[in-house]
Order: structure tokens, then sequence, then C-alpha cells
């Protein structure tokens, strides 16, 4: 039997969920027996060939980049999981929230104390247009389960994990759920 | 058996509370939690948060609030009950702004801790994102109203421990807030570190400077053990 194929996406967040997922030690090497992975930036495959098993989201959608891989993931994935404060509240990214996106931009390139000579706020066509606002991934797509933390621990998200590749709900013990 | 004593069923188990005693008193004195957030032991209840509801002969109630009587039926722990109760806590994070991964209270807060307990993994709500003002005036105390559930205890603190009267809430509904008796904020109260107001925040709305972060993760109050553990554990032993 094939493995369960695992796809995990990277959006507005710090990289931090991800590096815990590589904390589970030792258990990476049961985890290359238990699945493969698909599109990721472990292994920087960038585009979907295929359905996936279960699709592991961390980050917040900040941008239009972020909605379209966010939707590309649901289209892909029967499972989509979202890791981590940023993913399931918009997390220290979404501090933005309460300010005027113009504020923030004038803030950041042009009447900030860092600025030298004048500033230029960034419209090239390469760079994806902001959002007005930082929104949780459940805000924009469905989301089947969420993983709280900032980041999960590594404990959580194997658990999680796990549980999910042997077909259970996933029932974290009460040490292994928290918001930060 | 007491003239004063009252027999009262919860969750099916019969316990004698004390006539004067509300649900939420007679429950703990008998080693069983209700969750409970705007409620603290040393202060009058104020009934703000609705945490607490039971259902008392059939009927929702505050049980903070709630005095007992002979016969009360109470239900408490039940699944249609705490998916209210998590509905509500899911209500207080979606209009706060709360960043939990930066904030002194994390491990510490009873919000995040009844969040655990009654089972949230993520507010469903949609966030309402309101700016709301900091008040960093006062040399020893701040507000963050980004984390303030308006439970009222800082109010009732002040008002009875302290006696200084110096925090209320102004507006109403949604643009309710916590208010300062002082027009240029904290700092221009009588406000103290020391003030019984400033120990009851179940939040990190109302937070005494520089003693954040001293515990580490794992060994912070929640850390490893449910809100309401310290209660439960009373009849454990008997
Ligand atoms: S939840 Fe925390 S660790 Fe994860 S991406 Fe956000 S800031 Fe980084
Ligand atoms: S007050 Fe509690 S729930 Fe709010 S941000 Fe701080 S730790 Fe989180
Ligand atoms: S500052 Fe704290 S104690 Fe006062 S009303 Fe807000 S949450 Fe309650
Ligand atoms: S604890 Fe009873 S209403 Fe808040």
């Amino acid at each position: 039997m094939a493995k369960p194929l695992v796809a995990t996406g990277f959006f507005t967040g710090c990289f931090g969920c991800h590096m815990s997922f590589l904390d589970i030690d030792e258990r990476i090497i049961d985890l290359v027996e238990l699945i493969e992975f698909d599109k990721s930036p472990i292994n920087d495959i960038k585009e979907f060939t295929r359905p996936v098993d279960i699709g592991i989201i961390e980050g917040g959608v900040s941008n239009e980049e972020n909605v379209e891989f966010l939707r590309e993931f649901r289209k892909h994935c029967k499972i989509l999981i979202a890791i981590g404060s940023c993913a399931i509240t918009g997390g220290v990214p979404s501090m933005r929230n309460t300010v005027p996106l113009k504020e923030c931009l004038e803030e950041a390139y042009l009447n900030g104390p860092t600025i030298q000579n004048d500033g230029i706020i960034p419209n090239d066509p390469d760079i994806p247009t902001m959002l007005d606002k930082v929104y949780p991934c459940h805000e924009v797509v469905k989301i089947d389960y969420f993983l709280p933390g900032c980041p999960p621990s590594a404990d959580t998200l194997w658990a999680a994990l796990v549980a999910l590749l042997q077909g259970k709900e996933v029932a974290l013990p009460y040490e292994l759920v928290k918001y930060d | 058996m007491s003239q004063d004593t009252v027999n009262i069923i919860i969750d099916g188990v019969e316990i004698q509370a004390t006539a004067g005693q509300t649900i939420l008193e007679a429950a703990d004195a008998a080693g069983m939690y209700i969750p409970r957030l705007c409620h603290h032991p040393d202060l009058p209840p104020g009934g703000h948060c609705r945490v607490c509801t039971v259902k008392v002969n059939g009927r929702p109630a505050s049980s903070c609030t709630f005095p007992v009587s002979e016969g009360l039926v109470i239900e408490n722990d039940t699944d249609e009950i705490n998916a209210q109760r998590r509905r509500i806590i899911e209500m207080l994070f979606v209009e706060g702004n709360h960043y939990c991964p930066s904030c002194e209270a994390g491990g510490n807060c009873e919000l995040q801790a009844l969040g655990y307990r009654l089972g949230m993994l993520a507010p469903t709500l949609p966030y309402l994102r309101v700016k709301r003002e900091l008040d960093a005036t006062h040399k020893d105390v701040y507000i963050d109203r980004d984390r303030c559930v308006l439970c009222g205890r800082c109010v009732r603190a002040s008002s009875v421990v302290d006696k200084k009267d110096a925090f209320g809430f102004e507006n109403r509904g949604i643009k309710k807030r916590l208010s300062v008796d002082a027009v240029h904020g904290l700092g221009e109260t009588a406000v103290s570190a020391a003030d019984k107001a400033a120990q009851v925040c179940p939040t990190g709305c109302l937070t005494v400077k520089r003693v954040g972060y001293a515990t580490p993760v794992g060994r912070r109050k929640y850390d490893k053990t449910p809100i309401g553990a310290e209660i439960e554990k009373k009849t454990a032993k008997v």
C-alpha cells in the first residue's frame, strides 16, 4: 500500500512551527516510514500534482498569494490542519490588524525612525498585494483540525499526526494543548 | 445536622450546604468545580460573565450569585452547559485582542485555562479586531485593554477592599470598556501595585510591571494542571 501523502505549507508565520515539526528528533526516522512528503518547504516541492491525504498549514493569511496557496491546499488535501497561533488567530503578525494598512506601510517605509532620505512604499508586480488585515486560515477556507501553540510542541504535532494516520480522532492530553 | 444545613443535588450527587452559601460556594466546599471567570473568592460576586451558569431545577442561573436552598437539583458538568461555556470563552477571545504568545499572563491566565479545560482548540467565531487603548501612565501597573474581559474584579476589589474606587466601566454593549477615575490615566489615581485590585485580574489586562515572564514555560500555574483541579482535589483526599 502506498504511504499516505502529507503536504505542508508556510504562510504568514516565522517558520517556527515547521522547526517544531522537525524537533520530533529520532521519530523523524519513523515518520519517513509512515508518510511521504508532497508539496512542502521541507523538500522544496512547489506544486501540487496529485491529491494529498493530510495538509498542514503554518501561518496566517496576509496577502493575495497566501489566499491563493491556501485555496490550493484546500483543493488538494483531504484533511487540512492549521497549526500554531499564526494560522489559528493571525498571531503576532495580526498585531497590525488594529492599525489601518496605509498607516502600517507609511510607518514602515516613509516615516519610521530608520528611514534614510525619502522612503518609498514598494509597489512591484512581483510582490503579492497585502490584505487589509491578517486573517486566520479558517476565515478563508474550511479547516478540519486545529493544533494551537507558538509553536505547538513536537509532541503535540507528533501525537496528532500519528492519530490521524491511524484513522483515529485527535484527542490530545491536557499538557499538549497551549495557546503560547 | 444543624438547622443551617440544606441538602442539594449537583450532577446527581447529594451534598450538604450551609444556608447563606451560593451554589458555587457550596460546590467548592464539596470539591465539585463549577467553571467561573468573574468570581473571585475574596470579593463579593459580580454575576457578569455567565461562565458559572448551571441549571437549577431545570432553569439556567449563575451559580456565583444563586443562594442554596433545601432540595435544589443542579446540573453542572453536562455537555450542553459546557458547550455554552466554551462559546462564552470563544466570544471573549474574538472580542478582545489576545496575542497569547507574547502575553505576560500566558500559562497563569484564567481565560486561557478555561479554554483548555473546556476544550477550545481555536475560537470559531470571526475576530472583531477593535483597537483598544493601552494605559501605561502608572509607574508600577499598566492596563492592556486588548486583554480585558470586563469581569469587574478590579472594580470590586478597588471599591470593597482598597476603598479607592479607582476603576469603573464606561459605555455599553460592545463599546463597554474599563475606565479609571482620572482624566489622564491610571498614573493619576491612588492605585498602587500592592492593592488588591492589582492582584485579582484573571487575564493579563491589569498587570504589575517588571514581574512578567518570571516562571519558565512548563512550570506556570496551568501548564500541567487544569483550572479547577485545586477544588476537585479537596474531596479526592477525603
Ligand atoms: S505560531 Fe509562533 S512559531 Fe508558529 S509561525 Fe507563528 S510565531 Fe512562528
Ligand atoms: S490575557 Fe490570557 S488569553 Fe489574553 S493574551 Fe494574555 S494569556 Fe492570552
Ligand atoms: S482589568 Fe482585569 S480584573 Fe479588571 S475588568 Fe478587566 S479583566 Fe477584569
Ligand atoms: S462567575 Fe458567575 S457570572 Fe461570572
